[in-house]
């Protein structure tokens, strides 16, 4: 279950580096508060009680970028509106992950238009897509998985904030 | 009886001003003439017997094989006895209209958003620039020759070709 089956005698434990990171990372993904449109509420409804999002780790939604794990674009990007979600990312500190969530932030949705940005994609990198219109907030609560499952298996020297 | 006695206060005050008077869609309707259009709209708002104190919203319609091209459309609301009045009045492209942003407040958002989707500029009114797209955005959206997709529509989108009003 925890940490203590992994304990050889009294109190010492043989792990990796890269393991015990990725392991602590993935269980604390905090996201930021970033709802544009409709999705927003369904992002919101996996934080109820019905479907809680806490029991993934993800128990606040920090209002502010700088203190966020997680950027979760739900909703229509406008093109008006991308300067913005360039900035909030850039705000974001390492490490740092993008859900884009339905499919107005995947690919610019019902709407081809002169006024939506197709795709989150084309302005900030993205490591899971959540199809759907909404989609419900089991299907977050999958996409959340997703992402805990890609930050278990990274490798800490390949991710793009490593200077060492 | 009070809307007549509007009418009739019009009439006499603007009289090449009023052009039609109907009932479309059991709603009331007058068309008005550019000529006098600030005046008249005053004396919608301030006559006494049945002031239409609120500016719902303003409209713009594009009929485009038609000259004059656009058809701006004013619902007021009387808060006397909560009837609502439309007034139509046709623009041609260019043309200046004067804005009633002086007579009610409402007005000024609901103007800068039909300069910005459709074109049509207003004379006098305090701050007319874009609302709904950015400052540098060319062309006027809801147009009905303006593509749906706007310019560039295959082109990856970049950021920095927004620039807005801060």
């Amino acid at each position: 279950m925890g940490i203590e089956n992994y304990l050889q005698g009294e109190n010492y434990m043989v792990t990796s580096l890269t393991k015990l990171v990725n392991w602590s990372r993935s269980n604390s993904v905090w996201p930021c508060t970033f709802g544009l449109a409709c999705c927003a509420l369904e992002m919101i409804a996996s934080t109820l009680s019905n479907f809680d999002i806490s029991r993934f780790g993800s128990e606040v939604f920090r209002p502010s970028p700088r203190q966020a794990d997680l950027l979760i674009v739900s909703g229509t990007l406008t093109k008006k509106m991308s300067v913005m979600v360039k900035r909030v990312y850039d705000q974001m500190a390492d490490p740092k992950w993008v859900i884009a969530m339905g499919s107005c932030s995947s690919c610019g949705g019902v709407f081809q238009t002169y006024a939506v940005v197709q795709g989150v994609d084309q302005i900030i990198p993205v490591d899971v897509y959540i199809p759907g219109c909404p989609p419900r907030p089991e299907a977050v609560l999958a996409g959340l998985m997703k992402i805990q499952e890609k930050i278990r298996t990274e490798r800490l020297d390949q991710r793009p904030d490593f200077t060492g | 009886m009070s809307y007549k006695n509007v009418i009739q206060t019009i009439n006499k005050k603007f009289p090449e001003a009023l052009v039609n008077e109907c009932e479309n869609k059991g709603q009331r309707e007058i068309t008005l003439a550019k000529s006098q259009f600030y005046e008249t709209m005053r004396v919608l708002q301030e006559n006494p017997d049945l002031p239409y104190d609120l500016l719902i919203d303003i409209l713009g319609i594009d009929y485009t094989p038609r000259t004059p091209r656009f058809d701006l459309v004013y619902v007021l609301l009387s808060t006397k006895d909560f009837s609502r009045l439309i007034v139509r009045l046709k623009a041609e492209e260019g043309e200046e209209i004067p804005s009633v942003s002086s007579i009610w407040h409402s007005a000024d958002w609901a103007e800068r958003e039909v300069y910005d989707l459709m074109g049509i500029p207003f004379s006098d009114h305090p701050d007319l620039k874009r609302i709904l797209t950015w400052k540098n955005f060319e062309g006027h959206p809801l147009r009905k020759d303006f593509p749906l997709e706007g310019k560039d529509f295959d082109k990856p989108f970049d950021p920095e070709t927004i620039e807005d009003y801060t």
